[in-house]
């Protein structure tokens, strides 16, 4: 029998002693693609922290990969949502995406053509191969959150991360990440945080709301009662209907 | 002012600025790119408070320097990984507390009170063959550590987080540069001074970024401005005293050619950046 992917149980963290995680529970098999759902401070990063390894967890245990999250470093892809770096940081966007390749590698060593053609593979897998010799500093927000995607793929990793990975791209640009991620979750499983509701309708198998506590669902049916619970005010759902409606109707609604 | 070049003591002291140029540009490189110019001051004012211990325990002054640079070094690294705020008030703590631990152990010293003045501002009487050697041992052991270390120490400047999650032992990396960075800093205080010794691991770097899209052509770009800026500064001081009769050390003189050159790099750089 193989571990899960991740599993989580009854983790919770504190920051200056106000709950940020409470009693989350979560477990993720192979193949699988989550997205979580959350306002603001809810606890999101954190939580994508907490598995990677970054932030303990107060209470409660974490396996990745059957392994404490520290183990799992270099197995386990991320996205991060904001930048972090210098934008005036001497470096090119090839070894950006190089850095996926530090694990695999290893100490003391250089990296080598195969690790540069595995670079390059994930910056063609974002349309980015073109700009691979220019100078980070030099792209667009947008442009900028294709290479870390292309960086955390680099990895080759068994589980993604990512942490609102369409929220600075336009609509357009957008689309083509929700449908390499859905291209990608035939290799490797995949959470992913977002509030583009109208998206995760279309391209994740199941949901969770985080709001300090988790809300799993197995299926993705966003239920009003279910975002309420989440976002604790009544939230209007939003259904675009293509390519179909997953969404019940409201109450009163006639038909979907 | 090239007759210069045939005295034996203005020959050691330019070798031993070109050295020091290498291990400038190369630590350089990262203390600008990752932010940590004040850490380093903070570790060459630390490495004071060793000076004045070495006085009064009687061992090498720059033997105590060495080991408050590097405690510095490990207790501002750990701070920094674990802290989430207050990092900057306490690096202004360890910079104050090292000079301060320097003062009083210095006057609790007994016998004659030693030349303080040659650590805070440097002198180049101490440039002996001796020392030569030893920048250039500091330059060998720069040198091996960041081949080996090259692209971690990138990853680590670049994106702690995610250098972390592609299992980079970023800690043990982090104090790795800042005990470099201390050793280096210790080396250079008897020759430029502890109030020195930072402008010259930031100004020829900070040049350099201007025009480097690498790290390792922001490393060979400042190692080559700390070269120039280090060789005219010399030059000029001895050209001054020549035509003047006027004793203006070079160590201050290399600094602000170093600063002017910054501040005509930025120039350059937004007009460039205009077209």
């Amino acid at each position: 029998m193989t571990a899960p992917v991740l599993a989580i149980d009854g983790v919770s963290f504190a920051y200056r002693g106000q709950p940020v995680l409470e009693d989350v529970s979560l477990s993720v098999e192979p193949g699988d693609t989550l997205a979580i759902l959350g306002p603001n401070g809810s606890g999101k990063t954190t939580l994508l922290k907490v598995i990677l390894g970054l932030l303990a967890p107060d209470r409660g245990s974490i396996r990745v990969f059957g392994e404490p999250p520290a183990r799992a470093h270099g197995r386990v892809g991320y996205v991060p949502q904001r930048f972090v770096f210098d934008l005036d940081f001497p470096i090119r966007v090839l070894d950006v995406a190089l850095m996926g390749r530090l694990a695999s590698r290893g100490l003391f060593h250089r990296f080598d053509a195969e690790d540069r053609a595995c670079a390059l593979a994930a910056l063609e897998r974002v349309e980015m191969k073109a700009l691979a010799e220019r100078p980070i500093g030099t792209l667009s927000g947008g442009q900028i959150q294709r290479v870390l995607i292309a960086r955390a793929l680099a990895l080759e990793p068994g589980l993604l991360l990512l942490d609102e990975p369409t929220a600075s791209l336009d609509e357009r640009i957008g689309r083509s990440v929700w449908d390499l991620l859905d291209e990608l979750s035939r290799d490797m499983a995949i959470i992913c945080v977002s509030h583009d509701i109208g998206a995760i309708s279309r391209h994740v198998r199941s949901v969770a709301c985080l709001n300090v506590r988790l809300f799993t669902h197995p299926s993705r049916q966003l239920t009003a009662e279910m975002l309420e619970a989440t976002y604790g005010c009544p939230v209007e759902l939003l259904a675009h209907g293509h390519p179909h409606r997953v969404f019940p109707p409201h109450e009163g609604e006639g038909g979907g | 002012m090239l007759e210069a070049l045939e005295l034996p003591f203005f020959q050691r002291v330019l070798i031993a600025g070109l050295l020091a140029s290498v291990a400038c540009g190369i630590l350089g490189t990262y203390v600008v790119s990752k932010g940590m110019a004040s850490i380093s001051g903070g570790l060459s004012h630390a490495a004071f408070g060793g000076v004045g211990l070495g006085y009064l325990l009687g061992f090498p002054p720059m033997l105590g320097a060495a080991g408050f640079g590097v405690l510095a070094g490990l207790v501002v690294g750990l701070a920094y990984r674990r802290l989430h705020s207050g990092l900057d008030a306490l690096i202004a703590m360890v910079w104050a507390v090292g000079m301060a631990l320097g003062i009083v152990f210095v006057a609790l010293a007994p016998g004659y009170a030693p030349d303080l003045m040659s650590y805070l501002f440097g002198s180049l009487l101490f440039v002996s063959w001796d020392y030569v050697a030893l920048v250039c041992a500091l330059d060998v052991v720069i040198a091996v550590a960041v081949l080996l270390l090259y692209k971690e120490l990138q990853a680590v400047s670049f994106d702690e987080e995610f250098a972390e999650v592609a299992g980079v032992p970023v800690e043990r990396l982090l104090l790795v540069l800042l005990a470099l960075i201390a050793f280096a800093v210790v080396t250079l205080i008897r020759v430029v001074g502890v109030i020195l010794v930072i402008a010259l691991l930031t100004a020829p770097a900070a040049i350099a970024r201007h025009w480097s899209t690498t790290l390792a052509r922001m490393m060979g770009v400042a190692t080559c401005v700390a070269a120039g800026c280090t060789t005219a500064g010399l030059f000029l001081s001895y050209g001054i005293s020549g035509a003047f009769a006027l004793s203006v050390p070079p160590g201050p003189l290399i600094i602000l050619l170093a600063v002017a050159g910054y501040g005509i790099s930025a120039a350059l750089r937004a007009v460039r950046d205009r077209h």
